[in-house]
C-alpha cells in the first residue's frame, strides 16, 4: 500500500494532503490508523480459520481409556486403544524385569530405568505406547507369536527398530524409547490412561 | 485495454522488475485494481456493490472450504455432521453462520448490483457482454445456493431439493426421466446429496471463472458512471488506488458491520426453523418456501394456476426461467440513446414507481402462503413485471425525450449545469 505514504502523485488536491503545521498530514493519519486496523482484524480473522483444524471437541472427549488389566497373566501383553492410536500393556516377567535392569542405563539412545517407565508398586506392569518413534507404524511383540525383536521387547517391522523389555530403543533408527503416556491406577487393577 | 493517460505500472526494485519480466502478475493487478485503472472521478457508493459481490464470493469459498472439512455428505450422518460442526468443530459456528448469512448477503449486494445496472442502464454498449456474463454469474449463483441449502438435509433442504428437481418433471416429454436423472433415484436420497456436495463445491470456481471474465469485459470499456457519459479525457477519472480503494474499503467496512450483526445476534434470522428438523421424506412442512433470495421468482412461479394450452406447471416453470432469461435481452430492449436514469424522466417513473415495487410485491407473495389473496396479487404483478421489460422498456425509450446531459463527467461534477449545452449531448457518449 504505496498510499501510506501519501500521494503525490494525486490528481486533485485535497485538503487533506497538505502538511499540517507539525509537520504531519492529516492524510497519512487516516491512511495508517485505516490499514492497521484492517490489518487487525484481518490477522484475528486468521485465528477460527487456523484453529477450525485442530481437534474437535468431540475428538478430545475420547481422550480418556479405562482399562481392567485383572485377567492380564504374568508374561502377557494386551493391545488398547488410547486416542485411536495402539496402547500396549504388559505384565513382565521377573526375567524380563532383569533383564531391563541389568543393562546400564546410561548407554543407551534414550536413557531411562525400568523403575522411570512404570509406576512405584507395580513394577511389573509397562504400558507404553503401540507407536513407533520412528514413523509412526506399530511395532510387532504385544500378540502371541509375532516377533519380540533382538531384545525381547517389541519389534517394529517398517524399518527394524528394536526395544527391549523395558520397551526402549536399543537398535534401529528410532530416536528414542516407546512412549509412556500418563496413566494412572485407579484400582489395584484398573488403570486410566490420558 | 485502458485510458492512454493510465499510469504504466514501474517496478520497485530488482525482484519486481525481474517477476515483471518473467511473469507480470504486479502489473496486472496495478492495471486492474491499481492506480494504472483511471475510474470515473463520480462514482457513488452504487459503485461499491460489485466490489462487495466479489468479496462475499470469496468469504463464501474460503468459509465454505472449512466446512467441507468437517461436514459429511451422506443421508445418514449429514445433520448430525451439522450439528458437530455447531457444537464440537473450533469456531465451527462461526463458520456455519457466516457461510448461512453470507449466502445471504452475496445474494443482497448481488441484487443491488443489478438494480444499478437496471437504473444506469450499465448493460448499453459498450458494455452489453459484461451486462450478460453477470446474468450468467447470477444463475450460477442461484443454483449454487440451491444446492448448498440442500446439505445440511433438513425438512426444507429435502423438500427444497423436491421441489425444484420437480420443476424439471414439467419439460414435456422428458421431464420425468429428466428428474429420475438429476436425483439419481425417485426422490432425493444419497446420490442426490452427493451430487449436490460435489456440484456446490464446483461452482463457486466456475462463478469465479466467470467472475474474472466480467470484470476482463469490465475493463476494456472501464467503469460506467452515475452520468452515463463516456469518459472524455484524464480529469473526468481517477486512479482505481488509492482513490476507489479507499471509498470501496469504506463501503466494506459498512458492510462487515451489518453482516456481522447478523451472524453474531441475528443468525437464523434469514433461515427456517424447520430446516433444523431432520429430512422425513414421508411429511412435508406445513408452509414450504424457498430461501428469502428466491421469493420474487418462487412467486412468479406459482402465479400460473391455470392451464392455457401448456399445462399451468410448465407455464410457471417456463415464467420463472423467462423472469431471468428477459435480462440477456435488456441491451437490445432498451432503445435509448441515453443511459443513465437520471436524465430519462420517463424511464425514471417506470423503474421507481413500477418495476421496484412490483419486485417488492413479488418478493412478498414469494413468501406468502400459496393461497388468495396472493396468487391473485402475484398474477397482476407477474404480468406487470414482463410487461415492464419487454413492452414498456422498449415504448417509453424510444418515444421519451431525455434530459440534456453534461458535456462531460467534469462538468458534471463540479455542478456547471448552466454550460450545459441543451439537447445537443443527448446522445450516448461513446
Amino acid at each position: 500500500m504505496a498510499s501510506t505514504t501519501g500521494n503525490a502523485e494525486a490528481t486533485p488536491e485535497v485538503s487533506g494532503g497538505v502538511e499540517g503545521e507539525d509537520g504531519v498530514r492529516r492524510r497519512d493519519f487516516i491512511n495508517i490508523a485505516a490499514v492497521s486496523a484492517a490489518g487487525v482484524g484481518g490477522l484475528v480473522t486468521l485465528l477460527p480459520l487456523v484453529s477450525q483444524m485442530a481437534p474437535s471437541a468431540d475428538v478430545l472427549a475420547e481422550s480418556t481409556t479405562e482399562l481392567d488389566i485383572s485377567s492380564l497373566e504374568v508374561g502377557q501383553s494386551i493391545k488398547a486403544v488410547f486416542r485411536k492410536q495402539p496402547v500396549f500393556v504388559r505384565r513382565l516377567t521377573q526375567n524380563e524385569i532383569d533383564a531391563a535392569n541389568a543393562v546400564d542405563a546410561g548407554s543407551l539412545r534414550d536413557p531411562e530405568t525400568l523403575e522411570e517407565r512404570t509406576q512405584p508398586g507395580h513394577g511389573d506392569v509397562l504400558v507404553v505406547m503401540g507407536v513407533c518413534t520412528h514413523l509412526g507404524c506399530v511395532p510387532l511383540g504385544a500378540q502371541e507369536g509375532e516377533s519380540k525383536g533382538e531384545f525381547g521387547g517389541y519389534f517394529c517391522p517398517c524399518h527394524g527398530s528394536h526395544y527391549d523389555t523395558a520397551a526402549r530403543i536399543r537398535k534401529g533408527p528410532a530416536p528414542s524409547n516407546l512412549v509412556v503416556p500418563d496413566y494412572a491406577f485407579t484400582s489395584d487393577t484398573t488403570i486410566v490412561i490420558g | 485495454m485502458s485510458f492512454p493517460w493510465a499510469k504504466e505500472y514501474q517496478p520497485q526494485n530488482g525482484l519486481m522488475k525481474f517477476l515483471d519480466e518473467k511473469l507480470p502478475l504486479p502489473r496486472f493487478v496495478y492495471n486492474a485494481v491499481g492506480a494504472g485503472y483511471p475510474v470515473p472521478r463520480n462514482l457513488s457508493y452504487f459503485w461499491n456493490f460489485g466490489v462487495l459481490a466479489g468479496f462475499f464470493l470469496v468469504v463464501q469459498i474460503v468459509t465454505g472450504v472449512v466446512l467441507a472439512m468437517h461436514y459429511a455428505a451422506n443421508t445418514q450422518v449429514a445433520f448430525a455432521s451439522v450439528e458437530h460442526i455447531m457444537r464440537d468443530v473450533n469456531w465451527g459456528w462461526l463458520m456455519r453462520y457466516t457461510h448461512a448469512n453470507g449466502a445471504s448477503f452475496f445474494f443482497v449486494v448481488v441484487y443491488i448490483h443489478i438494480f444499478r445496472g437496471l437504473f444506469y442502464a450499465s448493460y448499453k454498449p459498450p458494455r452489453e457482454m459484461i451486462w450478460l456474463l453477470g446474468v450468467v454469474i447470477f444463475l450460477l449463483m442461484m443454483a449454487t445456493a440451491f444446492m448448498g441449502y440442500v446439505l445440511p438435509w433438513g425438512q426444507m433442504s429435502f423438500w427444497g431439493a423436491q421441489v425444484i428437481t420437480g420443476l424439471f418433471e414439467a419439460i414435456p416429454l422428458v421431464g420425468p426421466p429428466l428428474k429420475t436423472w438429476l436425483l439419481g433415484g425417485f426422490a432425493p436420497d444419497n446420490a442426490a446429496l452427493n451430487r449436490f456436495f460435489s456440484l456446490h463445491f464446483l461452482l463457486p470456481f466456475v462463478i469465479l471463472g466467470c467472475v474474472i471474465l466480467h470484470i476482463w469485459a469490465l475493463h476494456i470499456p472501464g467503469s460506467s458512471n452515475p452520468t452515463g457519459v463516456e469518459v472524455k479525457n484524464e480529469s473526468d477519472t481517477l486512479p482505481f488506488h488509492p482513490y476507489y480503494t479507499a471509498k470501496d474499503g469504506f463501503g466494506l467496512g459498512v458492510a462487515l458491520i451489518v453482516f456481522m450483526t447478523f451472524v453474531f445476534f441475528l443468525p437464523n434470522m434469514l433461515g427456517h426453523p424447520d430446516n433444523y428438523i431432520e429430512a422425513n421424506p414421508l411429511s412435508t412442512p406445513a408452509h414450504i418456501v424457498p430461501e428469502w433470495y428466491f421469493y420474487p421468482f418462487y412467486a412468479i412461479l406459482r402465479a400460473f394456476t391455470f392451464d392455457f394450452i401448456l399445462p399451468a406447471k410448465l407455464w410457471g416453470v417456463l415464467a420463472m426461467f423467462s423472469a431471468i432469461l428477459v435480462w440477456f435481452f435488456l441491451p437490445w430492449l432498451d432503445k435509448s440513446p441515453v443511459r443513465s436514469g437520471h436524465y430519462r424522466p420517463l424511464f425514471r417513473k417506470f423503474f421507481w414507481f413500477g418495476l421496484i415495487p412490483v419486485m417488492a410485491v413479488l418478493f412478498y407473495c414469494g413468501g406468502a402462503p400459496a393461497e388468495e389473496p396472493y396468487v391473485m396479487i402475484s398474477q397482476i404483478a407477474t404480468a406487470y413485471y414482463f410487461l415492464h421489460f419487454l413492452v414498456i422498456l422498449p415504448i417509453i425509450s424510444s418515444i421519451e425525450r431525455p434530459d440534456p446531459l453534461p458535456f462531460s463527467i467534469t462538468e458534471a461534477v463540479l455542478d456547471s449545469d448552466k454550460k450545459a449545452v441543451l439537447g445537443e449531448n443527448a446522445e450516448p457518449a461513446v
